[in-house]
Formats: structure tokens, C-alpha cells, sequence
């Protein structure tokens, strides 16, 4: 199975990168962008073919490792 | 004193450290992040400045789930000592040592230059050879140094008098001299307990006064002569 984790940060964590990003895309004369935020995507294939056992196991990954729980929340899509 | 200093792939500070911390007088062993245990009767653990694991994904992330973490945290839990510098600091908080996180520097920038950093509490191991608010000059250099928590841990830490050193200028204004966006200006914190210290900013660079100074000589002395 496929699956996708996206980590982002926080709202009201400062990120510096963000902006920098939403800046650059701003002094590029593009209308109506309010605000940038960055995040992470993870595509991450699973062996199991059982839906809910691959997302308890996303789950593990993104509070053991891929997200930092003090200044990021994360997302686990199946795709199937 | 035994100290052990730990290696990780991309750790660079490790020999400095090492260097300082035998100036003062310490034993030091040195360990790889994937043995298991800790050298039998370590009294300290160093975890050393660089980019361990490249700092890929977010810094520290990776180190801090190595296998001699565990070993780490248990040392830890005794009420063993634990420095953790720079990359060290971050790998630490990572592996829930300390609380926080340090993030990217909120000028973007990575900052490599000397500062000013004033004392706080003088009654620990780490800072027991210099004077409350005396002001010292060591050296910084970090990318993601930015020290955030949330209000409360923020609160906590001043309320229970865990931090360690902040950012200041050369007459110890900490409103002006902040080079990451840290919150409170904080450059380094402790554990509850006292035992556990992270701090940006490198003392082992300021050891000897033929390269600049020698004013974090007095963190090694004093760790040196506990335990």
C-alpha cells in the first residue's frame, strides 16, 4: 500500500522559512497571496494490505520520528 | 570524572570537546551512537556539536533515536550529568532530555561569530567557577538555533530558574544581542534536576587564550571536579 504523511507546523510557530518563501512569491507580482507555510511530505510505501493496521503503524512513525510533537502536527492519508 | 563523549555519523566537535574537558582534568572515553551501553562507571555524557545524521529531516531527529540514546536517557534518569552542545543541545531536546525544540534562525541565517552569553544560576556543576550574571564570551555557530516552547515550558523554565546562559551584549543587555530569535534570549537551559545541560554555544572553541580566549574553561573546571 501507498501512503502519504504530511507534517506541518504549529499554528503560532514562527517559520522563518515560510516567509522567506511567501516573500519571494510576492515580489514576483503574484496576486492574492496571503501567506506561506512549509511543511514536509512523506511517501511511504507499507507491506501490509490491512488499511487500519497500515495507519496505527503511520501513526507510530510520525510520534517516533517524523514529526516533533512540541512544534509540528502531522496528517496519514492511505492511498491504497 | 568520566566522561563519555559521543560520536555520531556527521558529529565534528567531538575531538575539542574531548581536548577541553582533558585540559580540566576529566577522563574521557569515546563512544560510537550504536553501541548499546555506556563505558562502565560514566559519570557524563558529551554530545558533541556537528550535523549528526547530516541533520537530515529536522536536526538532532535521527541521533536522538540512535541505539546509545537509550543508554543515555537512562544514565539520565539516575541523575547522571549530560552536556549537549550546539548540535548536541538539538539533539537532546529531540530525544526528550530537555524540553523545546531549536528551530531555524529567524534571520535564516547560519551565524558563526563570537557573543556575549550572561550566567545565570552558579550553583550547578556546569557554571560553578564563574559569578551569577557574569557576562562571557564564547563563540556561536548554528543554523537552527531559534529556542522554542510553548508559554508554560517558557514560564516553567524561568519560574524554576533552568536557564542556564542567555544571548547579551558586551555589558550584559539581554534585549539586543539575540542572534536566533530565541525565546528569552535563551542560549541554554538545564534539566529539572540540574544534571542536564544544553546550550548552543560552543565553550570548548574558548579553552585556551591563544585561540581567542579562555572564557569556557570554567564549565569544563567545573564539571571536571563533580561526580
Amino acid at each position: 500500500m501507498k501512503a502519504r504523511v504530511t507534517v506541518t507546523l504549529k499554528n503560532g510557530v514562527l517559520d522563518p522559512q515560510g516567509k522567506a518563501i511567501e516573500g519571494a512569491l510576492k515580489s514576483f507580482g503574484l496576486e492574492g497571496i496571503d501567506s506561506v507555510r512549509q511543511g514536509k511530505v512523506f511517501d511511504i510505501e507499507i507491506a501490509t494490505q490491512d488499511r487500519s493496521r497500515a495507519e496505527a503503524l503511520l501513526k507510530q512513525a510520525c510520534e517516533k520520528l517524523l514529526a516533533n510533537m512540541v512544534v509540528e502536527n502531522y496528517t496519514v492519508e492511505v492511498l491504497g | 570524572m568520566r566522561a563519555a563523549v559521543i560520536t555520531f555519523p556527521g558529529t565534528n566537535r567531538d575531538g575539542d570537546i574531548a581536548r577541553a574537558l582533558r585540559m580540566a582534568g576529566a577522563e574521557v572515553i569515546h563512544s560510537w551512537h550504536a553501541d548499546h551501553d555506556l563505558p562502565a562507571g560514566t559519570d557524563l555524557v558529551v554530545l558533541p556539536g556537528g550535523f549528526a545524521y547530516g541533520d537530515y529531516m529536522r536536526t538532532g531527529a535521527i541521533a536522538a533515536r540512535a541505539n546509545i540514546m537509550d543508554a543515555v536517557r537512562a544514565h539520565a534518569a539516575r541523575g547522571g550529568y549530560a552536556l549537549g552542545v550546539c548540535n548536541g543541545f538539538q539533539i537532546a531536546c529531540e530525544a526528550g532530555l530537555l524540553p523545546g525544540v531549536l528551530m531555524r534562525n529567524a534571520g535564516l541565517k547560519f551565524v558563526c561569530r563570537m557573543q556575549h552569553l550572561k550566567v545565570g544560576r552558579v550553583d550547578t556543576a556546569f557554571t560553578r567557577h564563574y559569578t551569577a550574571g557574569q557576562v562571557i564570551k564564547v563563540c556561536i555557530a548554528h543554523g537552527e538555533g531559534n529556542y522554542v516552547c510553548d508559554d508554560e515550558t517558557v514560564m516553567r523554565l524561568e519560574s524554576e530558574n533552568r536557564i542556564a546562559f542567555r544571548y547579551c551584549d558586551a555589558s550584559g543587555d539581554i534585549t539586543r544581542a539575540n542572534p536566533n530569535g530565541s525565546r528569552h534570549a535563551i542560549a541554554g537551559i538545564y534539566s529539572e534536576n540540574l544534571r542536564v545541560l544544553g546550550m548552543m554555544p560552543h565553550p570548548e572553541n574558548l579553552v585556551e587564550a591563544l585561540v581567542g580566549g579562555t572564557d569556557g574553561q570554567g564549565l569544563f573546571a567545573g564539571l571536571a571536579a563533580a561526580g
